[in-house]
Protein backbone atom coordinates (compact mmCIF):
# COMPACT_ATOMS: atom_id res chain seq x y z
CA UNK A 1 0.00 0.00 0.00
CA UNK A 2 2.89 2.60 1.02
CA UNK A 3 2.14 6.26 2.22
CA UNK A 4 3.57 9.32 1.14
CA UNK A 5 4.04 12.85 2.83
CA UNK A 6 5.74 16.07 2.47
CA UNK A 7 6.31 19.38 3.42
CA UNK A 8 7.66 22.74 2.19
CA UNK A 9 8.07 25.49 3.91
CA UNK A 10 8.18 28.70 1.83
CA UNK A 11 10.11 31.68 3.28
CA UNK A 12 11.11 30.44 6.01
CA UNK A 13 12.86 27.41 7.69
CA UNK A 14 11.18 25.17 10.32
CA UNK A 15 11.87 21.82 12.11
CA UNK A 16 10.98 19.48 9.00
CA UNK A 17 13.02 16.18 10.54
CA UNK A 18 10.53 15.92 13.35
CA UNK A 19 7.45 17.20 11.28
CA UNK A 20 8.13 14.88 8.95
CA UNK A 21 8.40 12.19 11.30
CA UNK A 22 4.96 12.69 13.43
CA UNK A 23 3.77 13.00 9.05
CA UNK A 24 5.32 9.16 8.53
CA UNK A 25 4.07 8.00 12.14
CA UNK A 26 0.80 8.72 11.26
CA UNK A 27 0.73 6.70 7.97
CA UNK A 28 2.63 3.67 9.72
CA UNK A 29 -0.55 1.25 8.78
CA UNK A 30 0.49 1.77 5.21
CA UNK A 31 3.60 0.21 5.58
CA UNK A 32 6.09 0.01 8.38
CA UNK A 33 8.91 -2.64 5.99
CA UNK A 34 10.95 0.32 5.57
CA UNK A 35 10.69 4.44 6.09
CA UNK A 36 12.62 7.11 4.53
CA UNK A 37 13.10 10.36 4.52
CA UNK A 38 14.58 13.19 2.10
CA UNK A 39 15.46 16.22 4.11
CA UNK A 40 16.71 19.17 2.82
CA UNK A 41 18.30 21.11 5.71
CA UNK A 42 19.97 24.44 6.06
CA UNK A 43 23.53 24.56 5.04
CA UNK A 44 26.13 27.31 4.23
CA UNK A 45 26.05 25.31 0.48
CA UNK A 46 29.63 25.11 0.50
CA UNK A 47 30.04 21.67 0.97
CA UNK A 48 28.61 18.43 -0.60
CA UNK A 49 26.82 16.22 1.84
CA UNK A 50 26.92 12.45 0.62
CA UNK A 51 24.86 9.91 2.23
CA UNK A 52 25.76 6.05 1.47
CA UNK A 53 25.72 2.83 2.88
CA UNK A 54 28.45 0.02 2.73
CA UNK A 55 26.08 -2.80 3.58
CA UNK A 56 22.58 -3.67 4.67
CA UNK A 57 20.47 -3.68 7.76
CA UNK A 58 20.12 -7.29 7.63
CA UNK A 59 17.70 -6.79 11.08
CA UNK A 60 14.58 -8.99 11.74
CA UNK A 61 12.17 -8.66 8.56
CA UNK A 62 15.17 -8.01 6.09
CA UNK A 63 15.85 -9.76 3.07
CA UNK A 64 19.33 -9.30 2.74
CA UNK A 65 22.41 -11.52 3.61
CA UNK A 66 24.10 -11.02 6.60
CA UNK A 67 27.83 -9.78 5.95
CA UNK A 68 30.36 -9.42 8.70
CA UNK A 69 31.25 -5.55 10.05
CA UNK A 70 34.80 -6.10 8.68
CA UNK A 71 33.71 -6.08 5.25
CA UNK A 72 31.62 -2.60 6.17
CA UNK A 73 35.17 -1.52 6.94
CA UNK A 74 36.81 -2.91 3.73
CA UNK A 75 34.23 -1.12 1.80
CA UNK A 76 34.94 2.52 3.62
CA UNK A 77 38.34 2.09 3.25
CA UNK A 78 38.12 1.90 -0.50
CA UNK A 79 35.63 4.43 -0.55
CA UNK A 80 38.03 7.13 1.35
CA UNK A 81 40.85 5.90 -1.16
CA UNK A 82 38.74 6.77 -4.31
CA UNK A 83 37.57 10.42 -2.44
CA UNK A 84 41.02 10.91 -2.24
CA UNK A 85 42.16 9.83 -5.79
CA UNK A 86 39.40 12.15 -7.58
CA UNK A 87 40.51 14.91 -5.54
CA UNK A 88 37.74 15.12 -2.86
CA UNK A 89 38.28 15.96 0.50
CA UNK A 90 36.04 14.37 3.61
CA UNK A 91 35.85 17.48 6.01
CA UNK A 92 33.42 15.63 8.17
CA UNK A 93 32.70 12.01 8.43
CA UNK A 94 30.03 9.94 10.62
CA UNK A 95 29.53 6.73 10.95
CA UNK A 96 25.73 6.71 12.07
CA UNK A 97 25.35 2.87 11.83
CA UNK A 98 28.27 0.02 11.12
CA UNK A 99 26.59 0.42 7.45
CA UNK A 100 25.30 3.95 7.18
CA UNK A 101 27.59 6.95 6.55
CA UNK A 102 27.39 10.44 6.38
CA UNK A 103 30.14 12.45 4.99
CA UNK A 104 30.74 16.04 3.99
CA UNK A 105 32.93 16.36 0.96
CA UNK A 106 35.04 19.37 -0.62
CA UNK A 107 35.11 18.51 -4.36
CA UNK A 108 34.40 20.91 -7.00
CA UNK A 109 32.48 19.45 -9.78
CA UNK A 110 29.22 20.01 -12.19
CA UNK A 111 28.64 16.34 -12.81
CA UNK A 112 28.33 13.97 -10.60
CA UNK A 113 27.90 11.36 -12.82
CA UNK A 114 31.40 10.21 -13.09
CA UNK A 115 31.76 10.91 -9.54
CA UNK A 116 28.78 8.32 -8.40
CA UNK A 117 30.05 5.67 -11.39
CA UNK A 118 33.42 5.45 -9.44
CA UNK A 119 32.18 5.15 -5.90
CA UNK A 120 29.03 3.01 -6.95
CA UNK A 121 31.54 0.76 -8.54
CA UNK A 122 32.90 -0.29 -5.65
CA UNK A 123 30.43 -3.52 -4.65
CA UNK A 124 28.31 -3.26 -1.53
CA UNK A 125 28.18 0.66 -1.82
CA UNK A 126 25.81 2.80 -2.87
CA UNK A 127 25.26 6.10 -2.55
CA UNK A 128 21.58 7.04 -1.55
CA UNK A 129 22.31 10.89 -1.85
CA UNK A 130 24.25 13.83 -2.81
CA UNK A 131 23.87 17.07 -2.57
CA UNK A 132 24.45 20.28 -0.69
CA UNK A 133 21.10 20.67 0.78
CA UNK A 134 19.42 16.75 0.24
CA UNK A 135 19.73 14.40 2.86
CA UNK A 136 18.21 10.85 2.25
CA UNK A 137 17.97 8.50 5.25
CA UNK A 138 16.16 5.19 5.07
CA UNK A 139 16.26 2.60 6.69
CA UNK A 140 14.07 -0.48 7.92
CA UNK A 141 11.57 -0.06 10.82
CA UNK A 142 8.57 2.60 11.16
CA UNK A 143 9.29 6.22 10.75
CA UNK A 144 9.67 6.64 14.87
CA UNK A 145 12.26 4.39 15.00
CA UNK A 146 14.69 5.55 11.88
CA UNK A 147 14.21 8.49 12.96
CA UNK A 148 15.57 7.45 16.39
CA UNK A 149 17.95 5.37 15.17
CA UNK A 150 19.68 8.56 12.82
CA UNK A 151 18.30 11.60 15.51
CA UNK A 152 16.96 12.87 12.64
CA UNK A 153 14.16 14.57 15.27
CA UNK A 154 16.79 18.13 15.47
CA UNK A 155 16.76 18.40 11.43
CA UNK A 156 16.25 22.58 10.34
CA UNK A 157 15.17 22.65 6.72
CA UNK A 158 13.07 24.30 4.39
CA UNK A 159 11.21 20.75 3.09
CA UNK A 160 11.72 17.38 3.22
CA UNK A 161 9.56 14.11 1.48
CA UNK A 162 9.11 10.82 3.13
CA UNK A 163 7.76 7.79 2.61
CA UNK A 164 6.36 4.46 5.12
CA UNK A 165 6.79 1.58 2.75
CA UNK A 166 4.76 -1.82 2.48
CA UNK A 167 7.32 -4.05 0.34
CA UNK A 168 5.32 -6.12 -2.44
CA UNK A 169 7.45 -6.29 -5.69
CA UNK A 170 10.95 -5.92 -4.40
CA UNK A 171 12.78 -6.77 -0.89
CA UNK A 172 12.22 -5.23 2.70
CA UNK A 173 15.65 -3.62 2.55
CA UNK A 174 17.66 -0.31 2.52
CA UNK A 175 17.85 -0.29 -1.28
CA UNK A 176 14.92 -0.85 -2.45
CA UNK A 177 13.67 2.06 0.65
CA UNK A 178 12.34 5.20 -0.47
CA UNK A 179 13.43 8.38 -1.29
CA UNK A 180 15.24 7.53 -4.25
CA UNK A 181 18.32 10.20 -5.60
CA UNK A 182 17.58 11.59 -8.94
CA UNK A 183 20.51 10.05 -9.57
CA UNK A 184 23.23 11.66 -11.16
CA UNK A 185 21.60 15.34 -10.01
CA UNK A 186 22.47 17.19 -6.87
CA UNK A 187 19.64 17.54 -4.67
CA UNK A 188 16.72 15.58 -5.82
CA UNK A 189 14.58 12.94 -4.41
CA UNK A 190 11.60 10.74 -4.88
CA UNK A 191 8.99 9.10 -3.20
CA UNK A 192 6.22 7.14 -4.95
CA UNK A 193 3.10 5.52 -3.99
CA UNK A 194 1.50 2.95 -6.76
CA UNK A 195 2.43 0.27 -8.89
CA UNK A 196 4.56 1.12 -12.37
CA UNK A 197 3.80 -1.44 -15.05
CA UNK A 198 6.04 -0.34 -17.99
CA UNK A 199 9.18 -0.93 -15.82
CA UNK A 200 10.90 -3.32 -17.81
CA UNK A 201 10.55 -1.14 -20.73
CA UNK A 202 11.77 1.97 -19.49
CA UNK A 203 14.52 0.70 -17.67
CA UNK A 204 16.01 -0.72 -20.65
CA UNK A 205 15.97 2.51 -22.45
CA UNK A 206 17.41 4.49 -19.89
CA UNK A 207 20.01 2.03 -18.91
CA UNK A 208 20.81 2.60 -22.76
CA UNK A 209 21.22 6.16 -22.02
CA UNK A 210 23.81 5.52 -19.66
CA UNK A 211 21.48 5.95 -16.03
CA UNK A 212 21.80 3.95 -13.27
CA UNK A 213 19.72 1.31 -11.15
CA UNK A 214 20.26 -0.17 -7.95
CA UNK A 215 17.25 -1.82 -7.19
CA UNK A 216 14.33 -3.59 -8.70
CA UNK A 217 11.81 -1.63 -7.33
CA UNK A 218 9.73 0.30 -10.11
CA UNK A 219 9.45 3.26 -7.83
CA UNK A 220 13.74 4.17 -8.70
CA UNK A 221 12.00 4.37 -12.28
CA UNK A 222 10.68 7.32 -11.29
CA UNK A 223 13.73 9.19 -10.10
CA UNK A 224 15.93 7.76 -12.97
CA UNK A 225 12.81 9.12 -15.35
CA UNK A 226 13.18 12.54 -14.11
CA UNK A 227 16.74 12.95 -13.74
CA UNK A 228 17.10 11.94 -17.67
CA UNK A 229 14.16 14.37 -18.43
CA UNK A 230 16.05 16.86 -16.63
CA UNK A 231 19.60 15.80 -18.41
CA UNK A 232 18.11 16.44 -21.27
CA UNK A 233 17.03 19.80 -20.73
CA UNK A 234 13.59 19.65 -18.88
CA UNK A 235 12.89 21.41 -16.13
CA UNK A 236 11.21 19.88 -12.96
CA UNK A 237 7.69 20.39 -14.20
CA UNK A 238 8.34 19.54 -17.59
CA UNK A 239 9.76 15.81 -16.72
CA UNK A 240 6.87 15.66 -14.89
CA UNK A 241 4.16 16.57 -16.37
CA UNK A 242 5.94 13.97 -19.35
CA UNK A 243 6.25 10.90 -16.85
CA UNK A 244 2.34 11.43 -17.04
CA UNK A 245 2.33 9.21 -20.15
CA UNK A 246 5.73 8.26 -20.25
CA UNK A 247 4.81 6.14 -17.04
CA UNK A 248 2.48 3.34 -17.00
CA UNK A 249 0.40 2.48 -13.77
CA UNK A 250 -1.32 3.86 -11.29
CA UNK A 251 1.09 6.56 -9.10
CA UNK A 252 0.97 9.34 -7.05
CA UNK A 253 5.03 10.52 -6.44
CA UNK A 254 6.63 13.52 -5.26
CA UNK A 255 9.90 14.79 -6.63
CA UNK A 256 11.63 17.57 -4.20
CA UNK A 257 14.81 19.95 -5.30
CA UNK A 258 17.55 22.02 -3.53
CA UNK A 259 14.11 24.92 -3.85
CA UNK A 260 11.43 22.89 -4.89
CA UNK A 261 8.50 20.54 -4.28
CA UNK A 262 6.27 19.00 -7.09
CA UNK A 263 3.43 16.49 -7.04
CA UNK A 264 2.06 14.14 -9.86
CA UNK A 265 -0.67 11.83 -9.83
CA UNK A 266 -1.62 9.93 -12.20
CA UNK A 267 -4.68 9.88 -15.48
CA UNK A 268 -6.71 7.59 -13.14
CA UNK A 269 -5.96 9.02 -9.62
CA UNK A 270 -6.11 5.78 -8.54
CA UNK A 271 -3.71 6.85 -5.49
CA UNK A 272 -4.52 9.47 -2.82
CA UNK A 273 -3.23 12.32 -2.05
CA UNK A 274 -4.57 15.02 0.32
CA UNK A 275 -3.11 18.32 0.02
CA UNK A 276 -3.06 21.69 2.26
CA UNK A 277 -1.70 24.86 0.76
CA UNK A 278 -1.16 28.14 2.08
CA UNK A 279 1.06 31.26 1.58
CA UNK A 280 3.52 29.88 4.03
CA UNK A 281 3.10 26.26 3.81
CA UNK A 282 2.30 23.41 1.74
CA UNK A 283 1.58 19.66 3.28
CA UNK A 284 0.46 16.59 1.61
CA UNK A 285 -0.03 13.14 2.51
CA UNK A 286 -1.55 9.90 1.52
CA UNK A 287 -3.99 10.56 3.75
CA UNK A 288 -5.50 14.05 5.81
CA UNK A 289 -4.15 12.05 9.17
CA UNK A 290 -0.44 12.60 7.99
CA UNK A 291 -0.85 16.40 7.63
CA UNK A 292 -3.08 17.13 10.66
CA UNK A 293 -0.30 15.52 12.40
CA UNK A 294 1.78 19.18 11.69
CA UNK A 295 -1.84 20.85 11.33
CA UNK A 296 -4.09 19.62 14.17
CA UNK A 297 -6.61 22.62 13.69
CA UNK A 298 -9.37 22.91 11.32
CA UNK A 299 -8.13 23.20 7.90
CA UNK A 300 -9.13 23.25 4.33
CA UNK A 301 -7.90 20.58 2.38
CA UNK A 302 -8.21 18.82 -0.95
CA UNK A 303 -7.73 15.87 -3.42
CA UNK A 304 -5.51 16.75 -6.63
CA UNK A 305 -7.42 15.25 -9.73
CA UNK A 306 -6.47 12.85 -12.18
CA UNK A 307 -3.17 13.80 -14.35
CA UNK A 308 -2.90 16.87 -12.19
CA UNK A 309 1.00 18.05 -11.25
CA UNK A 310 1.59 20.68 -9.13
CA UNK A 311 5.24 22.26 -7.91
CA UNK A 312 6.16 24.70 -5.23
CA UNK A 313 9.18 27.12 -4.55
CA UNK A 314 10.57 27.84 -0.74
CA UNK B 1 -37.77 -8.58 12.14
CA UNK B 2 -38.76 -5.67 9.71
CA UNK B 3 -41.42 -3.51 10.04
CA UNK B 4 -42.31 -1.17 7.72
CA UNK B 5 -45.00 1.34 8.00
CA UNK B 6 -46.52 2.50 5.12
CA UNK B 7 -48.04 6.25 5.36
CA UNK B 8 -49.10 8.44 2.68
CA UNK B 9 -46.93 11.54 2.52
CA UNK B 10 -46.76 11.94 -0.54
CA UNK B 11 -46.47 15.60 -0.30
CA UNK B 12 -43.36 15.67 2.53
CA UNK B 13 -41.48 13.30 -0.08
CA UNK B 14 -41.87 16.32 -2.82
CA UNK B 15 -40.77 18.62 -0.41
CA UNK B 16 -37.66 16.60 0.61
CA UNK B 17 -36.95 16.60 -3.15
CA UNK B 18 -38.56 12.98 -3.69
CA UNK B 19 -40.35 12.07 -6.79
CA UNK B 20 -43.04 9.89 -7.81
CA UNK B 21 -42.54 10.71 -11.70
CA UNK B 22 -41.34 8.96 -13.94
CA UNK B 23 -39.27 10.33 -15.83
CA UNK B 24 -38.49 9.51 -20.05
CA UNK B 25 -35.26 8.22 -21.30
CA UNK B 26 -33.79 5.05 -21.35
CA UNK B 27 -33.96 4.68 -17.08
CA UNK B 28 -36.09 2.60 -15.34
CA UNK B 29 -35.21 2.97 -11.69
CA UNK B 30 -37.83 3.27 -9.48
CA UNK B 31 -36.79 5.66 -7.00
CA UNK B 32 -36.06 6.04 -3.41
CA UNK B 33 -39.30 5.86 -1.01
CA UNK B 34 -38.18 8.16 2.34
CA UNK B 35 -41.56 7.29 3.67
CA UNK B 36 -40.33 3.58 3.74
CA UNK B 37 -37.20 4.58 5.34
CA UNK B 38 -38.37 6.64 7.98
CA UNK B 39 -40.25 4.25 9.02
CA UNK B 40 -38.13 1.27 9.38
CA UNK B 41 -36.58 -0.20 12.35
CA UNK B 42 -33.84 -2.87 12.21
CA UNK B 43 -34.00 -4.79 15.40
CA UNK B 44 -31.72 -3.83 18.26
CA UNK B 45 -31.87 -0.30 17.38
CA UNK B 46 -32.77 2.62 19.64
CA UNK B 47 -35.54 4.73 19.79
CA UNK B 48 -33.87 8.02 20.37
CA UNK B 49 -34.72 11.91 21.24
CA UNK B 50 -33.68 14.42 18.28
CA UNK B 51 -33.85 17.05 21.41
CA UNK B 52 -31.70 15.35 23.47
CA UNK B 53 -28.44 16.94 22.73
CA UNK B 54 -24.94 15.92 23.51
CA UNK B 55 -20.63 16.25 22.67
CA UNK B 56 -18.51 13.95 22.31
CA UNK B 57 -14.55 14.69 21.80
CA UNK B 58 -12.88 12.00 19.73
CA UNK B 59 -9.61 13.50 20.51
CA UNK B 60 -8.09 11.07 22.29
CA UNK B 61 -9.79 8.26 20.58
CA UNK B 62 -9.63 5.23 18.29
CA UNK B 63 -12.21 5.09 15.77
CA UNK B 64 -13.45 2.01 17.41
CA UNK B 65 -14.09 3.28 20.39
CA UNK B 66 -15.33 6.50 19.26
CA UNK B 67 -18.15 4.39 17.38
CA UNK B 68 -18.74 2.17 20.47
CA UNK B 69 -19.37 5.32 22.52
CA UNK B 70 -21.39 6.67 19.62
CA UNK B 71 -23.93 4.07 20.13
CA UNK B 72 -23.79 3.80 23.89
CA UNK B 73 -25.00 6.99 23.39
CA UNK B 74 -27.78 6.83 21.28
CA UNK B 75 -28.94 3.59 23.51
CA UNK B 76 -28.99 6.47 26.35
CA UNK B 77 -31.74 8.13 23.94
CA UNK B 78 -29.65 10.46 22.21
CA UNK B 79 -30.74 11.34 19.14
CA UNK B 80 -28.06 14.88 18.18
CA UNK B 81 -24.55 13.91 18.71
CA UNK B 82 -22.00 16.64 18.22
CA UNK B 83 -18.50 14.97 17.24
CA UNK B 84 -15.42 17.09 18.44
CA UNK B 85 -12.24 17.09 16.91
CA UNK B 86 -12.37 14.35 14.57
CA UNK B 87 -9.09 14.79 13.30
CA UNK B 88 -9.30 13.12 10.15
CA UNK B 89 -9.26 9.76 11.71
CA UNK B 90 -10.63 7.25 9.52
CA UNK B 91 -13.95 4.66 9.65
CA UNK B 92 -16.13 7.49 11.73
CA UNK B 93 -19.35 7.08 12.36
CA UNK B 94 -19.59 3.66 10.17
CA UNK B 95 -22.74 1.21 10.51
CA UNK B 96 -25.06 3.33 12.47
CA UNK B 97 -28.41 2.08 11.34
CA UNK B 98 -30.72 4.12 13.46
CA UNK B 99 -32.21 7.33 13.06
CA UNK B 100 -29.70 10.09 14.65
CA UNK B 101 -28.67 13.79 14.11
CA UNK B 102 -25.04 13.56 13.59
CA UNK B 103 -22.77 16.32 13.73
CA UNK B 104 -18.94 16.10 12.78
CA UNK B 105 -16.84 19.60 13.55
CA UNK B 106 -13.96 18.71 11.38
CA UNK B 107 -12.68 16.44 9.04
CA UNK B 108 -13.45 12.97 8.81
CA UNK B 109 -10.56 10.47 6.56
CA UNK B 110 -11.26 7.44 5.01
CA UNK B 111 -14.72 5.21 4.97
CA UNK B 112 -16.71 8.20 6.88
CA UNK B 113 -20.51 7.50 7.65
CA UNK B 114 -19.64 3.78 5.57
CA UNK B 115 -22.49 0.78 5.88
CA UNK B 116 -25.34 3.52 7.69
CA UNK B 117 -29.08 3.02 7.14
CA UNK B 118 -30.75 6.31 8.37
CA UNK B 119 -29.17 8.97 10.37
CA UNK B 120 -28.86 12.21 9.08
CA UNK B 121 -24.89 13.13 9.44
CA UNK B 122 -23.77 16.65 8.86
CA UNK B 123 -19.88 17.03 8.26
CA UNK B 124 -18.21 20.56 8.61
CA UNK B 125 -14.95 19.50 7.14
CA UNK B 126 -13.86 17.67 4.62
CA UNK B 127 -14.17 13.74 3.92
CA UNK B 128 -11.27 11.29 3.06
CA UNK B 129 -11.98 8.23 0.29
CA UNK B 130 -15.20 5.96 0.46
CA UNK B 131 -17.31 8.81 2.33
CA UNK B 132 -20.57 6.85 3.22
CA UNK B 133 -19.85 3.50 1.19
CA UNK B 134 -23.15 1.28 0.81
CA UNK B 135 -25.41 3.47 2.50
CA UNK B 136 -28.55 2.61 2.40
CA UNK B 137 -30.79 5.52 3.37
CA UNK B 138 -30.52 9.07 5.60
CA UNK B 139 -28.65 12.16 4.45
CA UNK B 140 -25.63 12.86 4.89
CA UNK B 141 -24.03 16.54 4.31
CA UNK B 142 -20.15 17.59 3.37
CA UNK B 143 -19.65 21.55 3.58
CA UNK B 144 -15.99 20.88 2.20
CA UNK B 145 -14.25 18.77 -0.43
CA UNK B 146 -14.33 14.97 -0.54
CA UNK B 147 -12.29 12.19 -1.87
CA UNK B 148 -11.73 9.68 -3.92
CA UNK B 149 -14.82 7.08 -4.07
CA UNK B 150 -17.59 9.56 -2.88
CA UNK B 151 -20.76 7.40 -2.08
CA UNK B 152 -19.43 4.29 -4.10
CA UNK B 153 -22.05 1.67 -3.74
CA UNK B 154 -24.81 3.65 -2.19
CA UNK B 155 -28.45 1.79 -2.28
CA UNK B 156 -30.15 4.81 -1.09
CA UNK B 157 -30.03 8.28 0.68
CA UNK B 158 -28.59 11.32 -0.13
CA UNK B 159 -25.35 12.71 -0.27
CA UNK B 160 -24.21 15.88 -0.65
CA UNK B 161 -20.66 17.77 -1.03
CA UNK B 162 -20.90 21.31 -0.96
CA UNK B 163 -17.24 21.33 -2.69
CA UNK B 164 -15.11 19.29 -5.35
CA UNK B 165 -14.97 15.46 -5.18
CA UNK B 166 -12.15 13.22 -6.14
CA UNK B 167 -12.24 10.50 -8.97
CA UNK B 168 -14.87 7.20 -8.92
CA UNK B 169 -17.45 9.32 -7.59
CA UNK B 170 -20.62 7.09 -7.51
CA UNK B 171 -18.74 4.18 -8.49
CA UNK B 172 -20.93 1.33 -8.21
CA UNK B 173 -23.96 2.93 -7.09
CA UNK B 174 -26.74 1.36 -6.67
CA UNK B 175 -29.29 3.76 -6.12
CA UNK B 176 -29.99 7.44 -4.35
CA UNK B 177 -28.64 10.67 -4.95
CA UNK B 178 -25.21 12.37 -5.13
CA UNK B 179 -25.30 16.05 -5.43
CA UNK B 180 -21.54 17.92 -5.96
CA UNK B 181 -21.28 21.47 -5.76
CA UNK B 182 -18.45 22.21 -7.36
CA UNK B 183 -15.97 19.66 -9.76
CA UNK B 184 -15.64 15.77 -9.81
CA UNK B 185 -12.76 14.05 -11.18
CA UNK B 186 -12.33 11.10 -13.53
CA UNK B 187 -14.56 7.87 -14.10
CA UNK B 188 -17.54 9.91 -12.01
CA UNK B 189 -20.46 7.07 -12.40
CA UNK B 190 -18.10 4.47 -13.16
CA UNK B 191 -20.39 1.16 -13.88
CA UNK B 192 -23.14 2.69 -12.01
CA UNK B 193 -26.23 1.08 -11.69
CA UNK B 194 -28.78 3.22 -10.53
CA UNK B 195 -29.68 6.08 -9.11
CA UNK B 196 -28.40 9.92 -9.95
CA UNK B 197 -25.60 11.78 -9.75
CA UNK B 198 -26.27 15.79 -9.55
CA UNK B 199 -22.32 17.60 -10.55
CA UNK B 200 -23.12 21.69 -10.95
CA UNK B 201 -19.39 22.13 -11.74
CA UNK B 202 -16.57 20.25 -14.52
CA UNK B 203 -16.46 16.87 -14.28
CA UNK B 204 -12.97 14.49 -15.43
CA UNK B 205 -12.61 12.23 -18.26
CA UNK B 206 -14.43 8.81 -18.94
CA UNK B 207 -17.76 9.99 -17.17
CA UNK B 208 -20.48 7.22 -16.71
CA UNK B 209 -18.05 4.93 -17.66
CA UNK B 210 -19.80 1.23 -18.45
CA UNK B 211 -22.32 2.64 -16.58
CA UNK B 212 -25.52 -0.07 -16.56
CA UNK B 213 -28.24 2.46 -15.77
CA UNK B 214 -29.01 5.43 -13.52
CA UNK B 215 -28.47 9.51 -14.70
CA UNK B 216 -25.83 11.54 -14.28
CA UNK B 217 -26.57 15.75 -14.54
CA UNK B 218 -23.68 17.95 -15.62
CA UNK B 219 -23.60 21.35 -15.16
CA UNK B 220 -20.09 22.09 -16.67
CA UNK B 221 -17.80 21.13 -18.69
CA UNK B 222 -17.56 16.89 -19.41
CA UNK B 223 -13.85 16.14 -19.82
CA UNK B 224 -14.57 12.82 -21.94
CA UNK B 225 -17.72 10.47 -21.90
CA UNK B 226 -16.94 6.83 -21.01
CA UNK B 227 -18.09 3.79 -22.65
CA UNK B 228 -21.64 3.28 -23.27
CA UNK B 229 -22.76 6.80 -21.47
CA UNK B 230 -24.45 8.89 -24.05
CA UNK B 231 -26.62 12.47 -23.39
CA UNK B 232 -30.38 12.25 -23.08
CA UNK B 233 -32.86 15.08 -23.41
CA UNK B 234 -33.37 16.69 -20.23
CA UNK B 235 -37.06 17.20 -19.44
CA UNK B 236 -38.95 19.54 -18.22
CA UNK B 237 -39.99 16.72 -15.36
CA UNK B 238 -36.16 16.73 -14.55
CA UNK B 239 -35.59 20.13 -14.06
CA UNK B 240 -38.41 20.30 -11.69
CA UNK B 241 -36.99 17.30 -9.74
CA UNK B 242 -33.39 19.13 -10.55
CA UNK B 243 -34.23 22.13 -8.49
CA UNK B 244 -36.14 20.75 -5.90
CA UNK B 245 -33.07 18.06 -5.22
CA UNK B 246 -31.08 21.31 -5.07
CA UNK B 247 -32.93 23.26 -2.57
CA UNK B 248 -33.58 20.29 -0.41
CA UNK B 249 -29.77 19.65 -0.37
CA UNK B 250 -29.20 23.88 0.39
CA UNK B 251 -26.53 24.03 -2.77
CA UNK B 252 -27.28 25.79 -6.07
CA UNK B 253 -30.65 26.92 -5.44
CA UNK B 254 -29.97 29.34 -8.12
CA UNK B 255 -28.36 27.46 -10.22
CA UNK B 256 -29.89 27.41 -13.82
CA UNK B 257 -31.04 23.63 -14.26
CA UNK B 258 -32.14 24.11 -18.03
CA UNK B 259 -28.64 24.67 -19.40
CA UNK B 260 -27.47 20.75 -17.77
CA UNK B 261 -26.46 18.00 -19.42
CA UNK B 262 -28.47 14.77 -18.79
CA UNK B 263 -26.64 11.61 -19.26
CA UNK B 264 -27.81 8.07 -19.33
CA UNK B 265 -26.27 4.29 -20.66
CA UNK B 266 -26.62 4.04 -24.22
CA UNK B 267 -27.62 0.34 -23.77
CA UNK B 268 -29.25 -1.86 -21.93
CA UNK B 269 -26.38 -3.47 -20.23
CA UNK B 270 -28.37 -4.98 -16.71
CA UNK B 271 -30.21 -7.74 -16.14
CA UNK B 272 -30.89 -7.70 -12.07
CA UNK B 273 -33.95 -7.06 -10.55
CA UNK B 274 -34.98 -3.17 -9.55
CA UNK B 275 -36.40 -3.24 -6.39
CA UNK B 276 -34.93 -0.65 -3.86
CA UNK B 277 -33.41 -1.65 -0.88
CA UNK B 278 -36.74 -0.57 0.91
CA UNK B 279 -38.69 -2.99 -0.65
CA UNK B 280 -36.17 -5.24 -0.09
CA UNK B 281 -35.99 -4.94 3.55
CA UNK B 282 -40.57 -5.54 3.20
CA UNK B 283 -39.65 -8.84 1.81
CA UNK B 284 -37.37 -9.77 4.67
Amino acid sequence: MCGIAGLIHRGKSSNVGSELQGMLQALKHRGEDSTGYALYGDTDGKNFIMRFKVGENVGEGSSSVMEDVSVYDERKKIVDQTLAEMGAKIVKEERTLPYSLRYEIDFETKDLLDFSQRIESIPGVEILSMGKSLEVIKDLGNAKMVCDRYSLDKLVGTHAIGHARMATESGVDIKSAHPFWGYPFSDVSVVHNGQLTNYWNNRRVLENKGMRFMSECDSELIAVYIAQKMREGASLEEGMKDSLSGLDGVFTYFVATKDSLGMAKDTMAAKPLVLYESDDLVAMGSEEIAIRSVLPHEIDTYDPFDGEVKVWQI
Amino acid sequence: MANIKTIDKKSKAQSMGMHTEVLTGRTQQKFFNPDEAENFYYFGTYDVDFNKRTDLDVMNMSAPEANKEIDNLMSQGYGTIVIKNPQGKHSLGVGILNKLNLIFEGSLGYFGMGSCDGPIVRINGRVGWSCAENLMAGKVVIEKNAGSCFGAAIRGGDLICKGSVGARTGIDMKGGTIIIGGDAGAFTGFMMQRGRIIILGDVGINLGDSMYDGTIFVGGEIGSYGSDAVDSELTISDQDWLKRKLKVAEIGEDFDVSKMKKIVAGKKLWNYDNLEPTEKKGAI
